[in-house]
């Protein structure tokens, strides 16, 4: 009989007909080829919906956010060159991955406060760099301008130069 | 350095940064990248091996052949486990079977893996079938079964796949079948292999694999591989069985052929066995000697970096190791006339030691360098494991692998015994 | 000598195989299988611009980036980041990305790895520059091709995501990457980069660098838009991209790239 020598396609097939099986329960229904098509577009749809509005909250605000409450400091800084500034740069993002936003009282009633150095620098460290933006920026020498205090100790980030030379 | 309590990314435990490389550029492609292609090569080699017999009848191969299927089948299994241990998701690598993406040539493995593994089981079965009969029938007269045997029994009579006829004209198909799966064979087993080295030579952002030479250098030496894994394991076999017999003819009868018979067929199957080696062998250091002369001729953007990785980073790697050691002496201690087993031995295994290294100046020396050609980046092989990642992509996975087939070949050949005194002839 | 009989034969075969290879590369068009048509007539496509005149390297979008997505803020991983070069009159380009400048740049010493830091004396310099990199959302994502599940794909307004629950971290995608811009995340183990803050501009807000950079460095914009600001000065202004080269069409636009740009 010619038959025995197709047996081992035929448990092949078998092996192939379990893997088709398999996908129907495996393979999430919307699964599919998009609208970039199959090369770009091969994906599972519901994904595009979760990275919109579920897997990840909005955190950052805007300054726009902030200026009802804090409307003294907003109108203070505005009219320094530090009004480029956003608020949440210095004080952190106004929610939390939680979801949590500034202002609820009984969970986020504070932000914090970077005073430190190292994030004045980040913009009045010299770097005279012809060709940058960042040469136009008035800068200190860290180890000699009052090495050991911190910056908001004589200029309020709202109101840098107030009061000073 | 990293500092106690941050959270290290995967590739930064073994990757050392120089000079000019992006944040997010780590080694992520380690050693089980290279024994990938490594044992997929062998795997491929094995198989070709086995089908210059069946398929262009080269009979003083004739007992080599079945062992290198045999071989060919255990090393198909230990071959996708890098991969497994590569993977931050293993469970997940069902995905590709589920949802494969065909432009992607990783995608192919699920395809060419399953066809291959068809091909192979069925040749596998064609040239067994007799011996898997005639054990079934034999335990089935048989009244009390002990527990193993009854196990035995279910096992070779689930393997006959319900067929006994084991006539002359039933056999005469069967051979028919094997010539037939291993010459349709060969080109699947050079798919398989090749597509992992089309993996690498795809990837138009890496300086060093693009180029289209990359899945054919990547065929040669799989070859080259295949056969000297199995020249090394058919002489490590050959010398256990002589062993075997030398001690047993003092107390049996002549059921084991005598070790100077032995010693005999031996010699002449690797010195028939070696001619194809070396022709695999300079076949594959042409091409790559190609390469590298086409990329200095052509000294494109990349090339300043890479210049400075091939011949001053890596140069020990790639010329003394690789070259020299690994292709270069063994090419020679092959041409030089009236080939000795230990001279074969040693030779086989400076040949796998040099395609191993290829496999690693691919895969570690295309991330050698940063895709900004203004930096490098430093792989150091975790030797002594402190966790669970460390083993997987250090030296005890790498060593785990390659262990493998060994063990496995060992399991599987007491259900496809390779030499003639185990099968009922 | 091939006779009269098999060459007519094996020419036959070989006009009907190439007319059949031929009519299958109709049924696979190219065109068809990346759906360009579809994308020509959708009407909205991210975009991004970059000033390198107005970044001054104070890292504050790279800070903002990591907080606003969850990016583990100590480790070395990002999703955007800035790059320094300085070109010193001896013809030398010295670059480097402390950390991706999550801190900013606090020092005019260039980071060269190892612990190692170059001295730059101001006075050798030529000009120095910030360069902003983020994902390119490329049009031809050469990392969406590679993937080989599905796992990341491109949307219909361009931006490129990783489903989380689908990637298998084989790394593929990352290699893939001619930018750089990929990586394993290192909490979930899935692959991650910018994704333009797809979660913040189908609100119609801006990303979080955006947002942060005090200095308008960074713009988004939709360049199927005609009135848009950011389309504006692609359409009407001299603008460049990164390593145009490997033909991946990349959609983040440079205005003031330099030639020593990596």
């Amino acid at each position: 009989m010619k038959n025995h020598v197709f047996r081992p396609l035929i448990v092949f097939l078998g092996i192939v007909a379990l893997i088709l099986l398999a996908r129907i329960v495996l393979v999430p229904k919307d699964f599919g080829v998009g609208e970039r098509g199959y090369m770009y577009g091969w994906h599972r749809h519901g994904n595009e919906e979760e990275w919109k509005n579920q897997i990840i909250k909005v955190k950052y605000q805007g300054k726009e956010y902030c200026k009802d409450c804090h409307s003294d400091k907003y109108e203070s800084i505005n009219k320094t060159p530090h009004k480029i500034i956003q608020c949440e740069n210095c004080h952190g993002p106004a929610g939390t991955p939680e979801g949590v936003v500034h202002y609820d009282a009984d969970k986020r009633p504070k932000l914090p406060i970077d005073r430190s150095r190292a994030q004045c620098l980040r913009c009045h460290y010299p770097l005279p760099y012809p060709t940058s933006g960042r040469s136009k920026i008035r800068s200190i020498d860290p180890d000699k301008h009052n090495p050991d205090i911190e910056c908001s100790s004589c200029h309020n980030p709202h109101n840098p130069m107030g009061g000073l030379r | 350095m990293v500092a106690h309590g941050d959270i290290l990314a995967h590739g930064e435990l073994w990757t050392i940064k120089e000079l000019f490389a992006y944040p997010n550029e780590f080694i992520y492609w380690s050693v089980q990248i290279v024994m990938y292609p490594f044992m997929t090569g062998l795997v491929a080699g094995a198989f070709v091996l086995s089908s210059l017999y069946h398929v262009f009848g080269v009979q003083q191969l004739k007992d080599m052949a079945r062992f290198a299927l045999v071989f060919s089948f255990a090393l198909l299994f230990a071959a996708p486990m890098p991969i497994v241990l590569h993977l931050q998701f293993p469970f997940r690598g069902i995905n590709v079977f589920m949802t494969p993406h065909f432009t992607s040539a990783i995608a192919a493995f699920g395809v060419v893996f399953f066809t291959y593994g068809a091909i192979v089981a069925s040749e596998l079965w064609f040239l067994y079938r007799k011996h898997f009969v005639d054990v079934s029938l034999k335990l089935r007269e048989k009244q009390d079964k002990t527990l193993v045997e009854w196990f035995q029994y279910l096992v070779f009579c689930t393997l006959t796949l319900g067929v006994y006829d084991v006539s002359e004209e039933a056999l005469h198909r069967d051979e028919k079948a094997i010539k037939i799966l291993a010459g349709v064979g060969i080109p699947v087993a050079c798919f398989l292999h090749g597509y992992a080295g089309f993996i690498f030579g795809s990837v138009k952002a890496n300086a060093l694999w693009m180029t289209p030479l990359m899945p054919v250098i990547f065929i040669m030496s799989a070859v080259v591989s295949g056969i000297a894994l199995c020249m090394l394991t058919y002489i490590v076999v050959m010398e256990i069985k002589k062993f075997l017999a030398a001690r047993k003819r003092l107390s049996g009868p002549a059921r084991f052929t005598s070790t100077e018979a032995i010693k005999g067929v031996e010699a002449h199957v690797i010195q028939m066995t070696a001619r194809y080696l070396v022709f695999f062998l300079v076949a594959a250091i042409s091409l790559e000697l190609l390469d590298l002369i086409f990329r200095g001729y052509t000294a494109l953007k990349s090339w300043d970096v890479l210049r400075s990785v091939i011949y001053e980073r890596d140069f020990y790697d790639i010329f003394i190791m690789q070259y020299v050691i690994g292709n270069l002496v063994p090419l020679v201690l092959f041409l030089i006339p009236g080939l000795t087993i230990r001279r074969a031995i040693f030779a086989v295994l400076l040949v796998l030691f040099g395609v191993f290294m290829m496999r690693w100046n691919v895969v570690i020396g295309g991330q050698a360098f940063s895709l900004t050609f203004a930096g490098y980046m430093h792989y150091h092989l975790p030797i002594v494991p402190h966790n669970w990642e460390t083993f997987k992509e250090g030296l005890g996975g790498a060593l785990s692998i390659f262990i493998m087939p060994f063990v496995l070949f060992w399991v599987i050949s007491k259900i496809f015994p390779v030499f003639a005194e185990a099968r009922q002839e | 000598m091939i006779s009269r009989r098999n060459f007519l034969k094996n020419t036959a075969l070989g006009i009907a195989g190439g007319a059949l290879s031929l009519a299958a590369f109709e049924i696979v068009d190219p065109k068809k299988l990346m759906a360009m048509e579809a994308a020509d007539k959708a009407k909205l496509r991210w975009v991004f611009l970059v000033d390198t005149y107005k970044c001054v390297g104070c890292g504050l979008c790279v800070k903002a980036c990591k907080q606003e997505n969850e990016t583990p803020y100590d480790s070395s991983v990002t999703r955007t980041w800035v790059e320094r070069y300085v070109l010193t009159k001896d013809g030398k380009v010295h670059a480097d990305t402390p950390k991706g400048a999550r801190d900013g740049f606090t020092t005019s010493k260039i980071d060269l790895g190892m612990g190692k830091m170059e001295e730059i004396n101001n006075a050798d310099i030529d000009k120095a520059f910030f360069v902003p990199k983020l994902c390119n959302q490329c049009d031809n994502p050469p990392c969406v091709q590679v993937c080989p599940v599905g796992a990341t794909y491109q949307a219909p307004d361009g931006v490129v995501l990783v489903d989380r629950t689908w990637c298998i971290g084989c790394g593929y995608c990352i290699m893939g990457c001619p930018y750089g811009v990929r990586f394993f995340h290192p909490v979930y183990h899935t692959a991650e980069k910018c994704n333009f803050c797809y979660h913040r501009i189908s609100k119609g807000l801006k990303t979080a660098c955006v947002q942060a950079c005090p200095f308008g460095a960074r713009q988004i914009g939709n360049i199927k838009d005609p009135n848009d600001p950011v389309t504006k000065i692609i359409m009407t202004e001299r603008v460049g991209v990164l390593k145009e080269e490997y033909g991946t069409k990349p959609q983040v636009f440079y205005i003031g790239l330099d030639k020593e740009v990596r």
